[in-house]
């Protein structure tokens, strides 16, 4: 296992490079950032100075020479737009936008696990079908449709909460249940699959043989089987969701990194969109081993291969 | 066989006039019908009968853990110390679930969860149903494992199912029913999966355990020779129905009904006196096997040499473990071994380029064990057999396909209708019929059975060895016969080959090596291997 996990460790680094050296070039394929930054009527002279300063005169592999030799002493670059250090920007998104996934998995995940195990207890139960409408609905909604209906309704309408912007509990509420929504849904139907399965497991029948209650049955014996596949959706969600809740971000006015990237995107500033990108590449891969490693807690089969 | 103490007589257990039925989409269909059988202390009572007959849904019932919805008990009593556990409500009948009477089942490695360890497993009883500490219930539990002989159980108990062998693993069970000390344990098919030298302590210890503490035992299998073994009395269930019942004794030696009869005639061993012998000149073989070894982390296959001749049936028999199915897959090319060769028609199969391989894969052909698994389910019968040719598109012209699958089917005793069925709509032995057919598509020289009887019922048994019997003759093939059973291979083989950790053994005629083993191996093999000649003689 531990083999494993340092083959993981190693072959997500050379993933994160092949990245880096992808963006890097792709970056420079939308163009001259010089037309975006200088106005329209710049000068010749003023152009060249800019392209000068930054360096984007140079030979692209040269371009890519420095920004190695910069990257090995811990520098990401600098901002265009508000010539600071990239990382110092990227920092500061980060952890908004994964605060906003921690919250919204916890809560997606703790409530599929709940709807989904009752619902298979009877499968094709009156909760079950139920649950099932609901869930598919949830699954499906488009969000950016959700997100505005429900600022028209709680907000504008009824006044309940704010709009949009960062702050305590209500300016949470909103963009948190947006981002639970899909992956509850979602979750509870793989849970509601998952733990049919480990519910008609033998097992089972010799934990019930054995005279233990139905409680234990469902969350003990069958729920640490049917968890597996589980694990595995909701580290994807989380991925999903860590990697740039972009439309919440955006219509709520989280200065997340999924807004981040999308506005450095648009405004060519290369130096926030490699840092970005490189932290998100970081924080999504480490999912990925996490996720690896709950297998390993919740399988001794996994464990000890 | 295990000496039985007579006792107080007391009565644990009366079953009454029970049936129970399950919905079907098809309707309801009754799997018991009004059964009655009753268990005293000390006692053991088999109940027999093959796949659907009806037994462990029986068992089922005993223990609360039908399922209802689709199962419904339609009538019945069924008394566990004079009380009616049917109504019982759910929590005064958990009670009685795991304290007074317990279930062994039989494939252990799905029976036990696999993500608890095997100690915590068998803790949960206690925690159950006593109030007591965790450090005692764990001292108990290393107790329980030390009893039923699992070596260094303190340190074993943290161990997961998985890490176990098979035969381990049905310990684990027997200790975990045996904590709570029940008056009765149900013993579903114990030994099912198990090789015979297990099966034969694994039994041992049942028979020792029911009388030490002096428990009345419900031994359920399809094995009559096992019940031989170990029961005072007998049930036969056919169809859900009791068809005979009696003292162990009275039914194997005086079988009145039909069915009866008809089971004891299947049991395998018996064919074996009717078969032909066919004289055969030992010289120019098909396949020579030259010391073939193959490693994997360990030794699969040491140094093993045979020769297989034409129109011959050649055993195989061994332990899980002693490299059957390596052979096969070596011979198969499926996998290639680390040293020596394989010559085929004085040919070494193992320098075959692509097309000679292609042309040998047409001679050799295989019968997997599990019928349920060696059919794709979404393919139709018809799709089934005549994959061969679309593979091998010379073998035959595409508008001749529809004949000869209806030929295949008519030669395995199946109805040329059923090609435009699927898999499930068949029993086991038909699948395996099945799995035949596809197997002589290619008309090939061998065929490589593995295990190809061991999941079907007995009297199914007995009609495919009579089938591979008949279609040797019929198209002049070769077997190879890979089994763990004995007397099975006894029916079918003309020479067999013993082996044990990966080498051969002992290797002879049939009747020499059966009658005359000449290694202590083969010897013990033949011993453990149940019978009930030992209680009629």
């Amino acid at each position: 296992m531990r083999q494993y996990l340092s083959k993981r460790i190693f072959s997500s680094i050379l993933a994160i490079t092949g990245l880096f050296v992808m963006v890097f070039f792709l970056a420079r394929l939308t163009g001259d950032p010089g037309h975006l930054y200088l106005p329209i009527d710049a000068p010749l002279e003023v152009r060249k100075e800019f392209s000068e300063k930054h360096g984007f005169n140079d030979p692209i592999y040269i371009q890519f020479g420095k920004f190695l030799g910069d990257l090995t002493d811990g520098n990401l670059g600098y901002s265009l737009r508000k010539e600071r250090p990239a990382i110092d920007i990227v920092l500061e998104a980060i952890p908004v936008t994964l605060s906003l996934a921690a919250v919204a998995m916890t809560i997606a995940l703790v409530g599929a696990i709940l709807i989904g195990s009752l619902a298979a207890y009877r499968p094709n139960g009156i909760f079950d079908r139920i649950s099932r409408v609901v869930s598919l609905t949830a699954a499906s909604a488009p969000d950016f449709w959700v997100a505005i209906t429900a600022i028209l309704i709680f907000s504008v309408s009824l006044g309940w909460l704010p709009t949009s912007g960062i702050g305590g509990v209500p300016y949470w509420i909103m963009p948190i249940g947006i981002l639970v929504i899909r992956p509850l849904g979602l979750l509870v139907q793989v849970v509601r699959g998952s733990m049919i399965t480990a519910l008609s497991s033998d097992f089972v029948k010799t934990a019930r043989a054995k005279g233990v209650k139905e409680k234990a049955v469902i969350f003990k014996h069958a729920l640490r089987n049917g968890l597996l596949p589980v694990i595995t959706v909701a580290g994807d969600q989380a991925a999903a969701i860590a990697n740039g809740a972009v439309i919440v971000e955006t219509i709520f006015g989280w200065p997340g990194i999924g807004k981040l990237m999308i506005d450095s995107i648009m405004q060519r500033d290369f130096a926030v969109v490699q840092a970005s990108i490189l932290i998100t590449a970081i924080v999504i891969l480490s999912i990925n081993i996490i996720i690896d490693i709950a297998y390993a807690v919740l399988d001794p089969r996994i464990r000890h291969k | 066989m295990v000496t039985k103490v007579s006792n107080a007589n007391k009565l644990l257990l009366k079953v009454n006039n029970l049936s129970v039925s399950f919905d079907t989409t098809e309707g309801s269909f009754d799997a018991v019908k009004a059964v009655n059988f009753e268990l005293k202390k000390g006692e053991t009572l088999a109940i027999i009968g093959e796949s659907g007959s009806g037994k462990s849904v029986t068992a089922s019932v005993i223990m609360g853990i039908l399922t209802c919805p689709p199962g419904k008990i339609k009538s019945g009593e069924v008394l566990l110390n004079d009380i009616d556990i049917l109504k019982l409500s759910d929590s005064d009948r958990r009670k009685l679930m795991g304290s007074k009477v317990a279930i062994i089942f039989q494939d252990t490695l799905s029976h036990l969860n696999p993500v608890f360890s095997v100690g915590s497993q068998i803790a949960e009883c206690f925690e159950v149903h006593k109030n007591i500490s965790k450090k005692e219930s764990w001292k108990k539990t290393v107790q329980l494992l030390e009893r039923v002989r699992i070596p260094n159980p303190s340190r074993r108990a943290k161990d997961f199912p998985h890490q176990f062998s098979g035969g381990q693993r049905q310990r684990v069970m027997i200790a975990m029913a045996l904590a709570l000390e029940p008056d009765i344990i149900i013993a579903d098919e114990p030994t099912t999966a198990l090789d015979v030298t297990i099966q034969a302590k694994i039994l041992e210890l049942l028979g020792e355990l029911r009388d030490e503490r002096n428990m009345g035992l419900i031994l359920i299998t399809h094995d009559l020779a096992i019940a031989a073994e170990i029961s005072d009395k007998v049930i036969v269930l056919n169809e859900g129905k009791i068809v005979e019942k009696g003292t162990t004794k009275d039914v194997f030696i005086n079988p009145n009904h039909a069915y009866t009869r008809q089971l004891m005639n299947s049991i395998p061993g018996k064919i074996a006196k009717q078969k032909k012998k066919i004289s055969k000149k030992f010289s120019d073989p098909i396949l020579e096997i030259k010391n073939i070894s193959k490693f994997y982390d360990t030794t699969a296959c040491d140094d093993v040499s045979f020769n297989l001749f034409s129109n011959e049936v050649l055993g195989i028999v061994g332990e899980s473990g002693s490299g059957k199915t390596t052979i096969s897959n070596l011979i198969l090319r499926l996998e290639s071994p680390s040293n020596g060769e394989i010559l085929y028609h004085g040919k070494n199969i193992l320098s075959f380029n692509k097309n000679d391989l292609f042309n040998f894969r047409r001679k050799v052909q295989v019968v997997f064990q599990d019928p349920y698994a060696s059919l794709n389910p979404t393919m139709n019968i018809f799709d089934i057999i005549s994959e061969p040719w679309v593979i091998h598109s010379d073998f035959l012209h595409k508008k001749l396909h529809k004949s000869k699958v209806s030929d295949l089917l008519k030669s395995v005793g199946l109805h040329p209708d059923d090609a435009i069925k699927f898999p499930h709509q068949f029993s086991g032995g038909q699948r395996q019929r099945i799995a035949i057919a596809r197997a002589l598509a290619l008309n090939p020289e061998i065929i490589i059975c593995d295990e190809a009887v061991s999941a079907l019922d007995v009297s199914i048994q007995a009609q495919i060895i009579k089938l591979l019997l008949n279609l040797r003759n019929k198209f002049s093939l070769s077997y190879i016969f890979i089994a763990h059973d004995l007397p099975v291979v006894k029916d079918l083989a003309d020479r067999v080959i013993v082996m044990k950790s990966g080498k051969i053994i002992e290797q002879g005629v049939v009747d020499d090596v059966f009658n005359f083993p000449k290694e202590k191996y083969t010897k013990d093999l033949l011993k453990a291997s149940p019978s009930i000649e030992k209680l009629i003689s």
